[in-house]
């Protein structure tokens, strides 16, 4: 079963439809008047939350008590927090407060990201580096419809672990050798921008096991961290971050950490998907590597994120000047080589497929294309399905009903 | 079983929209379970082909024809011709004027990379009257 972590809100949802047309992937139905997220094809891109007008799309996720499900928590700030606050301009003070308001060790997972840039330059020195162009394996959200929709890339993608899911590992064992507590008696929880890394946390692309306990999204702990960052006057010597680790925050960060020079940085989920269309097509000669966030302007314009994401990314821009290149001299070894490898390839999901069986599939997609011709071909969206081709497909899957089309049942 | 046409007008003047009826070729395809590699081919074919129809040729139509073991794609038009086929086979020759090579067109590469991603590849075509070109992929 696939999970994932956005939800609707059945008492708020009033089946406007906006969700179903907004929705990148065809993941939502509108199904007697309330809308329904199909779990097999959800990428949690969030583009949902942000659209309904009604405020029915949520994402799933850990309350803010479950620090006391712990006896010592780490907490790991995704870059993205780092752009949220007005005049911060040193990460120490949020890395502080975040400590100030009851966690217990931090730890930066823009460090770890500064990790993987310095084994990725170490390999195109090398010239071990991936078929090109090289597609960058940062956004949850991205690997999802990848694997979805283009698993014919695959072998584009670079194989090493989101940054966050290595700081968790980091976190846990330094926590374990911090304090000798039981590995279960500590909480690794993630401060997050969007419900793709919800998602990821319990099920992860990359690895075989989760390795983030729980997350709380940037939106749910932003007054109550706001409210402390007012009150550090003298923020404690906490980070061990760098430029190369904390422009990961906003697209084209990664890449430029990455010395990838002849590279792209695309954002905004509509745009990513272009882009896999166009590499699809061989359509991409002049870049080697490919850098794809969902959001707009990045993990910054995440959906769980408060306000303006271009407010945030020049917050993170001003934040960067006084920091060095690294954040501290990295453990370069085999062993911390390993450490930053994926465990698990990733695997063409079928969420696409009409029928396991090919000549039943074949038969379907001849059935749905007659149907089609049936429909007026307006996408009006009233029958819940977001066009009338993908109408057609959840009639000939025996999801929806003929006399579902308003144009059809005027006609009979 | 009977095959699967897929037939597109593509608009020679509409460089906006160009790679459109390859874009929905390719999404109906992924939904048979096809190998990935054998979409990928697929892509690149009728992509190529339909950028060249824009480009040099005003417009035209491509049509896929899906079969259990084979996948044909053709696209006609009633273009220019084309007057030296081994010239324009070759890698890097391109006619394409400024305004595709602003748009990121005419490297000369459409029809070499069609012939590597095919088994099987013609060119019909006649000067003054319009050029077909009918390329096969085998599913194995
Ligand atoms: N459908 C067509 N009609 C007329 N001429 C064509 C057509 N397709 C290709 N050509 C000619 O062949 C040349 C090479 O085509 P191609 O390899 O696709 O490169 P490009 O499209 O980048 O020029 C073109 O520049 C053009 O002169
Ligand atoms: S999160 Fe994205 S993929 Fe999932 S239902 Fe919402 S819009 Fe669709
Ligand atoms: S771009 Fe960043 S914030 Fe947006 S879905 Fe991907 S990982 Fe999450
Ligand atoms: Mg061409």
């Amino acid at each position: 079963m696939r999970t994932h972590s956005v939800k609707i809100d059945k008492s708020k949802c009033v089946g406007c439809t906006t969700c179903i047309k907004a929705c990148p992937n065809e993941a939502i139905r509108v199904r007697e008047r309330k809308a329904k997220i199909l779990d097999q094809r959800c990428i949690d891109c969030g583009v949902c939350i942000s659209i309904c007008p009604h405020g029915a799309i949520r994402s799933f996720h850990a309350k803010r008590d479950i620090l006391e499900k712990y006896k010592y928590t780490v907490v790991l700030p995704d870059q993205a927090l780092f752009g949220q606050f007005t005049k911060v301009r040193d990460p120490n003070v949020i890395l502080t407060a975040l400590l100030d308001i009851g966690f217990d060790a931090v730890c930066e997972p823009a460090a770890s990201a500064e990790l993987i840039a310095q084994f990725a330059i170490l390999d195109s020195a090398n010239g071990s580096a991936k078929e090109e162009p090289t597609i960058s394996s940062c956004c949850p959200t991205i690997l999802r419809l990848i694997r979805m929709r283009f698993s014919d890339l695959i072998p584009q993608v670079v194989d090493t672990v989101i940054p966050i899911e290595h700081a968790a590992m980091i976190a846990r064992d330094k926590a374990v050798l911090d304090t000798g507590l039981d590995p279960k008696d500590i909480g690794v929880i993630a401060i997050v921008p969007c419900p793709s890394q919800i998602t990821e946390a319990i099920q992860p692309e990359t690895l075989n096991e989760s390795v983030i306990d729980d997350c709380i999204p940037i939106v749910d702990i932003y007054s109550e961290l706001d409210a402390a960052i007012r009150k550090v006057t003298e923020p404690k010597k906490l980070s061990r971050t760098g430029r190369r680790g904390l422009t990961h925050g906003y697209s084209g960060g990664e890449a430029t950490a990455r010395k990838a020079y002849n590279f792209m940085a695309v954002d905004g989920i509509q745009n990513c998907i272009r882009m896999l269309e166009e590499i699809e097509n061989g359509n991409i000669p002049e870049a080697d590597y490919i850098e794809l966030n969902a959001c707009t302007c990045g993990c910054v314009g995440g959906s769980l994120c408060v306000g303006n994401p271009f407010n945030a990314k020049l917050r993170i821009k001003k934040m960067l000047s006084p920091l060095p290149e690294y954040g501290c001299s990295y453990d370069l070894s085999e062993e911390a080589r390993e450490r930053i490898q994926a465990t698990k390839e990733l695997e063409y999901l079928p969420a696409f497929l009409l029928d396991e069986d090919r000549s039943m599939a074949y038969e379907k997609l001849t059935m749905i294309h007659e149907i089609r011709r049936m429909l007026p071909g307006i996408d009006c969206g009233s029958c819940g399905a977001p066009s009338c081709n993908a109408f057609a497909e959840d009639i000939v899957q025996g999801k929806s009903k003929y006399t579902d089309c308003v144009f059809r049942r005027n006609k009979e | 079983m009977q095959d699967i046409v897929f037939r597109s007008e593509v608009d020679g003047n509409d460089y906006q929209r160009a790679g459109e009826a390859s874009r929905h070729t390719k999404s109906a395809l992924k939904r048979l379970g096809l190998p990935p590699e054998i979409i990928r081919r697929v892509g690149v074919c009728m992509y190529e082909g339909e950028i060249n129809m824009v480009i040099h040729a005003d417009g035209g139509t491509a049509t896929l024809t899906v079969g259990i073991d084979k996948i044909v794609i053709e696209l006609k038009d009633h273009g220019p011709g084309i007057p030296d086929i081994d010239l324009a086979m070759q890698e890097g020759w391109s006619t394409a004027n400024t305004e595709a090579q602003t748009l990121g067109f005419g490297a000369g590469m459409g029809l070499p990379n069609m012939k590597r991603s095919s088994d099987e590849f013609k060119i019909d075509t006649v000067v003054g009257e319009g050029t077909t070109v009918t390329m096969t992929i085998y599913i194995k």
